[in-house]
């Protein structure tokens, strides 16, 4: 069963016709426990799609099933990372990552009496990306990379069934991302959530996702799709053999000949 | 010790004397400063013989403090109350206020300009209207302090909760976080460094409210005592009445300092320069 189903979907910003058209009947499922990539030239509304997938955005039209019901408000089962870690500066690392459970419906009820337990769930989520022994550093005394971790950790401590990531490794260094791409291939093999990746990186895309979606420019459709028959657990070595090699230049074709329709199109 | 073992030492590692360490410098400096400005002050009333009424020297003004401490003390007393429950219902309402502005684009539209408006009015030209409402005394100059002190903590709060990241508003919706949410969570902390600061703003202007009402309507207060000295042609004690103040002003704002720097030190750490160097 599909959790993600989206119909011909179209979002407009502004609120008369002349406001930018940022989705045009875009569609795409999603299964449950699938590891899904998004990619396509800067600007085609990728983050946009996220929105709308969430409900942060309502849709213009079109409909916006998440499992089987109809988004018209914010979800409250979806973990969400960015581009930037978005800690919060005046709690430590440990506080920033409990913060989903002072909110999310089952957990912000029973985490005054379970306090320890839920401390103990989130300091081994934070040894799983290798941040023991900085649960209680402030955020700013953390590098990016260990930002970005302890920012993953967050989405994924209230065991979203849906988990969210908005070019998440977009502002690491080279290393710094392949070590994060295995660290999060072992989160999402432990728990198995649905994962939407909206990425830049076609390398990144090819190694952990199940599928890739190229979407086209602005505004944004989803144009081509290529299952990633790679095994699991997968290795960084496996994105330089031909295979994934040969899946990257194929994605990269699917995109810059959509900058070019983009393009001639007058734009 | 001999030459030669200085020379042998890491010539860094020599501690500076007392007086030249820059730690020192920076405490002593100020003092140094008010000491220097004081005997010039003294040196050019005596220098130019200008009479006592026009321009007192220093010496006679804390002759005149010592002399009158004990009015001093009780008129001061008043003031430094009338301008601590002003700033504190300033300080109430400011916040309520801020968030409600902060945290809602509507309210924002609707009640800024208006706002803005009141705050161009002069507050001096309100004592008169607050007299006839509420009498000569205490009142108006709560009030008053009331109404210099409340709009910098207010702008300042809407300001921090309205330039809320996006993005960490939108981490917090996803996970069905309500309006209330938001603001408790992220919007409130995140204001907290504007509204320490704000503070610094507000407790000073308070002190101005509160005697500008005294010196116009009141019985009581350094405002007061100050009016009535100078009409005696005491100027020696207005002059005390003054400095009286301003140390009292000195004092909140170092009061609001030190309260900043505990809540939200967090915030200033680039300044302090004391931590590990993180990213950005």
């Amino acid at each position: 069963m599909n959790l993600v189903d989206l119909d011909r979907v179209s979002l407009r910003y502004g609120e008369d016709d002349e406001g930018t058209l940022a989705l045009h009947r875009a569609t795409l499922q999603v299964g449950a426990g699938e590891f899904v990539a998004v990619v396509g030239p800067s600007g085609c509304g990728k983050s946009t799609l996220m929105k709308v997938v969430t409900g942060l955005c309502a849709a213009t039209a079109g409909t916006v099933l998440v499992s089987g019901r109809n988004v018209v408000e914010p979800l409250s089962i979806v973990g969400m990372a960015f581009q930037n870690p978005t800690l919060l500066p005046w709690r430590t690392t440990l506080a920033n990552v409990m913060l989903p459970l002072e909110i999310v419906k089952p957990h912000c009820k029973r985490l005054k009496r379970e306090r320890a337990a839920y401390e103990a769930k989130a300091r081994d989520l934070l040894a799983l990306v290798g941040l023991k022994g900085f649960e209680d550093q402030f955020p700013w005394q953390l590098s990016g990379g260990m930002q970005q971790r302890a920012s993953l950790c967050r989405a994924l401590i209230h065991a979203p069934s849906l988990l969210m990531l908005d070019e998440p490794f977009a502002s690491l260094d080279m290393f710094t991302r392949e070590e994060l791409w295995l660290a999060l291939q072992e989160l999402w093999l432990a728990r198995k959530p649905t994962v939407i990746l909206v990425t830049h990186d076609l390398r990144e895309a090819a190694l952990l996702s199940d599928r890739v979606l190229v979407m086209s420019a602005r505004p944004g459709r989803i144009v081509a799709e290529r299952v990633v028959d790679l095994p699991r657990p997968r290795k960084l070595e496996m994105t330089y053999d031909p295979y994934s090699v040969a899946l990257v230049h194929e994605l990269r074709e699917y995109i810059s000949s959509a900058r070019s329709n983009a393009a001639s199109d007058g734009k | 010790m001999s030459g030669s073992d200085l020379i042998d030492e890491p010539p860094l590692k020599r501690r500076k004397p007392f007086l030249l360490r820059r730690k020192t410098q920076r405490r002593v400096l100020p003092w140094v400063v008010i000491i220097l400005l004081f005997a010039l002050w003294e040196a050019v009333v005596r220098l130019f013989a200008i009479e006592p009424f026009l321009l007192p020297a220093p010496s006679a003004i804390f002759a005149a403090g010592w002399q009158w401490r004990w009015p001093i003390l009780d008129n001061a007393w008043q003031t430094f109350m009338t301008t601590a429950v002003g700033f504190f219902i300033a300080v109430a309402f400011g916040l309520v206020a801020g968030v409600a502005i902060g945290s809602s684009t509507l309210v924002y539209d609707g009640f800024y300009p208006a706002l803005i408006g009141f705050n161009t009015i002069p507050k001096v030209a309100v004592i008169p209207i607050l007299v006839i409402w509420f009498g000569v005394g205490t009142v108006p100059a709560v009030i008053t302090a009331f109404l210099l002190s409340f709009f910098p903590i207010l702008v300042n709060v809407a300001t921090g909760i309205a330039t809320l990241e996006p993005e960490l508003r939108d981490v917090l919706r996803a996970l069905g976080a309500s309006r209330w949410q938001v603001i408790q969570k992220v919007g409130l902390p995140r204001s907290m460094p504007y509204f320490f600061a704000s503070l610094k703003v507000a407790i000073t202007v308070a002190f101005v409210g509160s005697i500008v009402a005294e010196t116009v309507a009141a019985n009581k207060g350094i405002g007061h005592l100050m009016l009535v000295a100078s009409s005696r042609f005491e100027v020696p004690l207005a002059f005390a009445g003054l400095l009286v103040t301003s140390i009292m002003g000195i004092g909140m704002y170092l009061v609001a300092e030190v309260v900043e720097r505990r809540m939200t030190g967090w915030a200033t750490r680039s300044v302090d320069g004391g931590m590990m160097a993180g990213q950005g």
